[in-house]
């Protein structure tokens, strides 16, 4: 999120869309109805399914599931054609009056730099022109030069006319306009609105394209840095924002510094690559913030290594290990399931031992058939857990799912008992980036042990055999610290306190280097004062000040308010910097003077920026930096060049779908799309699988975890598995409310009861009625007795966004038979 | 057996009639009890989505050395600014996720080709495990890529973690990553 | 521990004065806002949890509602309506328990003395160690919510949390409620909270929401907003009275005391504890138990 979860409530409008908020995160959804009914705010769903979201909107507009991209960028053509837009604000907080290079295009589906042979982009052409007359970029201020960004959104736009987005969505022209009225009505500089999505925008093969889409509406409107604005990503578990922030990803390291490659051998080499150049020299010059990536990255080699990291051996780079190729989800097991990985210049295995920490991989999908043929390839596995799950006994599978007979299994599997939330102390973090510690209430269960002690005894075990007998560059094992006071089973708070980071030496003042800023030994203020020569430790930058001399900032617990927004600061700690709203500046004028002055972000007082944690130099006055500091444009991007997939969002059809490309039909799907082509991959057509399906959560169980409550309340709530299915489309195969129906797709079948609704809605697309069904994931073979179901991720493609490298779970198609 | 209304009727007319118009003579009625007055409380974070909200966990006993405590009850934090002490159906059954009969107590191994769990002790199953990583390194370890460029990674394991790890549990494990050199990781948030 | 006692306004199967004590203490209410119920049961896993019931074996049968109805086992239960209406689509959520009757049929109806009480602050609560497990209170109840419990042969309702409310805490279904759709206090503030949500309500284009605090059982210690006046969209009655002979058994017949007359009622309650005493359903859509 870049606002926070009580922040919904300054919102005129919200759009919730590529989420159902009410269903899967109810308690912040009471800040959507507070927006409601404390100023009369718009709440608007855009959703396949008419939701429990939808059942408390002020409007609801259907749509069909993987076509999200063609009515956002309908709601932005809306806004440009109508003048529905905040050009203020866009002028000097978007990248909207940048020229762009002339040899940029946009041709039948596919934007210029398309390699047929790679099947990538080579990006060149997707960057700003430069001015002659300077070293500078081009930059036009009207923003009437044709090639200037905004000109050329609008050219890309204009496919995406209201009768084209009922032609792609199924969304009757009437109420694509009604929503168009409504999120477009926040454009005066005093009206704010925000849009908050979750997974119902991430797991597409468009995904990312998705989430910019609403980002550059949300510019256009000038709601991004404004309290009640924003873009909301709200996260399903307690602590995935946690894990990618200290990564939890193969392609960073905490506080998303870069996953080193094999291409850059030193440090030096590979800053070059890691730290953008600044780009925008000109007014309102970028402050390009990752010119401190130094800082950060050597404080995490000295947190990493300890004293083992000097200046002459580079920090200790080198033992980093470095990839040369994708390792990510859907590559693990698919090279798990090969045994090697092709991708690298020589044949390297893939992986033959697995340890997973409170993961459930055959359950999360995709493809749980392939994934069970995955883990039977190991050699060993550690499954670390509260309860046995699908993945634990994946040697076990109900025969359905296509496993080896238990005899035919090599791997040794270990399951240990692991403490859970309550058993332990820690911090998560939430949503909204807060840092909350809670406290332990009681000791784990039987032989249960927390995961820190289980890793911990992991870890110093093979410490101690690379000690005691050698091996493979053994110095990358050794030099790794643990010098806890007690490293068996360290202190959660010790270890914050190693993320949150200290001095190692005496840090001075840089304004005044008589004065000391911090000994030896003490916590830091927070990242502003690391330093890039080894005198600082720090975990992860992007922590730096959780724990500070003051103590845990993440144990605070005032509830004191003095702005009335919700922004809470002496309650837990948010990074960075306990800022609550990103890109704040946004919020402000020219002169640093609030857009609206009944929501202020920050103000300019003339001396330094008061109001949230600035998002800018607190003392540079306004027209210094851009607003936004870790960009190097230093400004929002309308165009981004970064992406794989294309500067602009373009609609695609999902990998699977029912119709081929209304616009382009020879690029029907995203041409980066990643696709896997194992022989446990395979995908449907609609002549054979008619039905886009896609899957979801409930209220009433989280994940695939409470299914193992036994005489749970949750169970009680909501027993087993269904399929939703609208009504028309049950009466035409003479399907009963409650009767038994099997879904298949190209992957595998499934059974499950019939709940017919008219909740599913009937879209008609080129005269056609188009039909999506739809089912909940939270089954499985391993649940209390009676509580067990199909699992969901058995009909899933092992299909992804080019970006992200997440799953398309979201729109898949299938065929719907009476069982 | 459920007696039926109009048979239980029959059986207790007489008594029924007879209490008829008495039995006043409790004139305050003192019949439930407040489960939580002497419980103890402990702040914690609701483990489930990201909201984060605050929930109370009450246990038995005042936590002197010789109580054992278990939970009896999970209430939301009212001063939590974003719960303010609201829990979705999810966040108020935590007792039911806590205890309930499922939850795994010991370490278990399942032997190659076997069809059932062993039972493990602890520093079996630590000694096993580690002597996997350190055999699966050593073996699958690639000092240099086909470059010649030195990479020190272990292709040879995966890892994958939670998505209710703490942020310093997540840090640890990051850091035997390092160690161990394994590229292949990920976590909930792919997925 | 026990609770400080709890004064009593009313008592069933009473002859002749039930205020019991002096004190005189302000009526309380739950207060349901339906148009902003998101349906996410986090009322039944409170009252679950906080009433330390057993679960219910459930099924799924195609819906989102956990049970058909009320249960002794289940006190609190969400009622799903899917309605379409001008080809607009509308998914009902409505919060069902006991509604605490200012004038409740389960007291009037019931024969064992003290097993139904009414406190001072307006909850009706059955006290189980006097309860006979007649069912008689269920014919009574014009909302059908007291149940049989088949393991301790009582009766069983929501106690609207009479031991959370005696310490000076909300009921635990409201304390959960995410949304803030559900609210706690007395019933003069209730009213007054609901009132002016209907008038924002009606601001906002629904022209025929309303309050339902039905007068025709005295008001109840429920007050709930409805966004379109039509009771029965939420499985409502909508003008519930305690039945007649109900109210002719307590002023009448019982004080007279003749068993005979007694005997004669028996077979008239009979009809009332086979066929239940609520009218029949008005207009499609009532008394499918569950829907989507």
């Amino acid at each position: 999120m870049t606002n926070g979860w009580v922040d919904i409530k300054n919102a005129d409008v919200i759009l919730a869309m590529g989420g159902n908020p009410a269903e899967n995160h109810p308690v912040g959804f009471k800040w959507f109805i507070e927006a409601k009914k404390v100023r009369g705010a718009k709440l608007v769903v855009v959703d396949p399914r008419f939701t429990r979201t939808a059942a408390v909107a002020d409007f609801y507009a259907p749509l069909r599931p993987g076509t999200d991209i063609a009515f956002l960028l309908g709601l932005i053509r809306y806004a440009l054609n109508n003048g529905r837009y905040q050009e203020d604000y866009v002028r000097i907080h978007t990248n909207g009056p940048f020229i762009i290079k002339n040899e940029y295009s946009f041709n039948d589906g596919l934007f210029s730099g398309w390699d047929p042979n790679t099947k990538q982009y080579v990006k060149d052409s997707w960057g700003y022109q430069a001015d002659p007359k300077s070293t500078a970029y081009g930059v036009d201020p009207t923003m009437q030069n044709p090639r200037c960004v905004l000109q050329l959104l609008k050219q890309h736009v204009d496919r995406y006319t209201p009768e084209m987005v009922e032609r792609i969505c199924g969304t009757p022209k009437d109420k694509f306009l009604k929503v168009a009225e409504i999120v477009t009505s926040t454009h005066p500089a005093n009206r704010v609105g925000t849009i908050t999505y979750a997974l119902g925008w991430t797991q597409h093969s468009t995904a990312v394209q998705i989430i910019r889409t609403a980002a550059m509406l949300q510019l256009l409107l000038g709601n991004v840095g404004m309290p009640g604005g924003g873009v909301d990503a709200f996260r399903g578990h307690s602590n995935i924002q946690g894990a990618t922030d200290t990564a939890g990803n193969t392609e960073i390291l905490p506080g998303y510094l870069k996953t080193p490659q094999g291409q850059f051998q030193t440090l030096a080499d590979y800053y070059k690559n890691a730290i953008p150049m600044t780009l925008n020299q000109q007014a309102w010059p970028s402050m390009n913030y990752w010119v401190n990536y130094p800082k950060f990255m050597v404080s995490l080699l000295k947190s990493v290594y300890g004293n083992a990291a000097t200046k002459d051996n580079d920090w200790g780079y080198g033992w980093l290990p470095k990839i040369d190729a994708n390792y990510s989800w859907m590559y693990i097991f698919d090279d798990m399931y090969r045994g090697s990985s092709m991708r690298v210049g020589g044949k390297e295995t893939g992986p033959e031992g697995f340890i997973t920490f409170g993961m459930n991989p055959v359950g999360l999908g995709p493809n749980s058939k392939k994934m069970i043929a995955a883990l039977s390839k190991l050699k060993w596995m550690v499954v670390v857990e509260n309860a046995e799950t699908e993945t634990a006994t994946f040697w076990k599978a109900p025969k359905e799912y296509g496993g080896a007979a238990s005899s035919q299994i090599q791997t040794e599997v270990f399951m240990l008992p692991a403490a859970n939330f309550a058993e332990k102390d820690g911090t998560f973090t939430n949503s909204a980036r807060w840092l909350q510690w809670k406290w332990k209430a009681l000791d784990p269960p039987g032989q249960a042990k927390m995961d820190q002690e289980i890793l911990s005894r992991l870890f110093l075990a093979v410490q101690n055999l690379y000690r005691k007998e050698g091996g493979a560059v053994p110095e990358a094992v050794l030099n790794v610290t643990w010098a806890y006071a007690n490293p068996v089973n360290p202190d959660l708070a010790e270890v914050l306190k190693e993320m949150s980071g200290k001095a190692l030496g005496d840090i001075k003042d840089p304004k005044d280097p008589t004065k000391v800023l911090k000994t030896a030994g003490q916590q830091l203020d927070g990242f502003g004062q690391l330093q890039d020569d080894g005198s600082t430790l720090c975990g992860n930058w992007l922590h730096s000040g959780v724990y500070t001399e003051a103590g845990n900032n993440a144990q605070r617990r005032s509830t004191a308010d003095p702005t009335g927004l919700g922004m809470f600061h002496n309650w837990a700690f948010s990074w960075p910097a306990n800022r609550r709203i990103m890109y704040n500046r946004a919020s402000a004028d020219a002169n640093g003077q609030p857009w609206d002055p009944t929501r202020v972000g920050i103000r300019w007082d003339g001396a330094k920026w008061v109001g949230d944690v600035p998002d800018m130099k607190p003392d540079a006055p306004p027209g210094t930096y851009g607003a936004f500091i870790m960009l190097p444009e230093g400004v929002g991007r309308l165009f981004a060049p970064a992406l794989n997939d294309g500067p602009f969002p373009e609609h695609y059809e999902a990998v699977e779908a029912p119709i081929a490309n209304p616009l382009h039909p020879k690029v029907t799907s995203n041409p980066t799309a990643l696709i896997f082509k194992s022989d446990q991959d395979s995908f449907g057509t609609v002549d054979k699988f008619p039905y886009v399906c896609t899957t979801y959560r409930l209220t009433e169980h989280f994940h695939y975890w409470t299914k193992h409550q036994a005489g749970g309340v949750l169970n009680e709530l909501m027993p087993g598995f269904f399929v939703e299915i609208p009504e028309p489309l049950a009466r035409q195969k003479g399907i009963a409310n409650g009767s038994k129906v099997k879904v298949s797709s190209a992957r595998g079948a499934i059974e499950g009861t019939a709940m017919v609704t008219n909740r599913m809605p009937t879209l008609k697309i080129d005269g056609k009625d188009i039909w999506h069904i739809g089912f909940p994931i939270h089954w499985g073979y391993a649940a209390e007795k009676g509580h067990t179901g199909p699992l969901a991720n058995f009909l899933t493609p092992s299909v992804g966004d080019p970006n992200t490298w997440t799953p398309e779970y979201k729109a898949f198609l299938v065929n719907l038979e009476k069982a | 057996m459920e007696l039926s209304r109009r048979n239980f009727l029959k059986a207790t007319t007489v008594g029924g009639a007879i209490a008829l118009g008495f039995d006043l003579s409790k004139a305050r009625a003192e019949i439930r009890e407040f489960k939580i007055s002497r419980t103890t409380e402990t702040r914690s974070i609701c483990p489930y989505c990201a909201v984060s909200c605050g929930v109370i966990i009450h246990t038995l006993g005042d936590r002197s050395k010789n109580a054992v405590a278990s939970v009896v009850h999970v209430e939301g934090d009212p001063d939590h600014p974003i719960s303010r002490g609201s829990l979705c159906p999810k966040g108020i059954t935590l007792k039911d996720d806590i205890t309930h009969k499922n939850r795994l107590t010991m370490p278990k191994v399942r032997r190659p080709g076997s069809d059932h769990w062993d039972d493990i002790t602890w520093d079996d199953a630590v000694a096993r495990i580690a002597r996997h990583i350190k055999t699966t390194r050593d073996k699958s370890f690639v000092a240099r890529n086909a470059k010649g460029q030195v990479v020190n990674r272990n292709p040879g394991m995966a890892m994958i973690g939670g998505c209710t790890d703490t942020n310093e549990f997540n840090f640890l494990q990051w850091k035997a990553i390092t160690a161990w050199g394994v590229p292949y990781r990920d976590s909930q948030a792919r997925v | 521990m026990t609770v400080q006692a709890l004064e009593i306004k009313r008592s069933s199967a009473a002859m002749w004065g039930t205020k019991t004590g002096l004190r005189e203490k302000p009526v309380v209410s739950k207060y349901i806002d339906t148009t902003t119920c998101i349906g996410c049961k986090a009322c039944e896993a409170a009252c679950q949890e906080w009433n330390d019931l057993k679960t219910v074996a459930t099924h799924q049968e195609g819906s989102y509602q956990t049970l058909p109805h009320l249960d002794a086992d289940f006190w609190n239960l969400i009622r799903f309506n899917e309605r379409e209406v001008d080809g607009g689509l509308m998914w009902l959520m409505r919060k069902d328990q006991c509604m605490h009757c200012a004038e409740p049929g389960c007291l009037e109806a019931c024969p064992a003395p003290g097993a139904i009480v009414q406190y001072a602050n307006g909850i009706v609560d059955v006290d189980p160690s006097k309860c006979i497990g007649c069912g008689y209170c269920s014919t009574g109840c014009p909302f059908d919510v007291p149940k049989f419990h088949k393991t301790t042969g009582k009766m069983a309702k929501c106690t609207l949390c009479v031991d959370r409310v005696e310490v000076g805490l909300e009921p635990a279904c409201i304390k959960a409620c995410p949304t803030g759709c559900l609210q706690f206090g007395s019933k003069e503030q209730m009213v007054a909270m609901g009132n002016a949500r209907v008038s924002q309500l009606k601001g906002a284009g629904f022209q025929d929401a309303m309050l339902y605090d039905p007068q025709g059982v005295g008001g109840t210690s429920v007050v709930t907003v409805l966004g379109h006046g039509h009771p029965e969209w939420y499985d409502l009655p909508r003008d519930p009275h305690v039945p007649l002979l109900v109210r002719a058994w307590k002023s009448i017949l019982r004080p007279l005391g003749v068993l005979a007359a007694f005997a004669a009622v028996i077979g008239v309650f009979g009809h009332y504890a086979t066929y239940g005493p609520k009218e029949p359903p008005e207009g499609d859509g009532v008394g499918e138990g569950r829907t989507k």
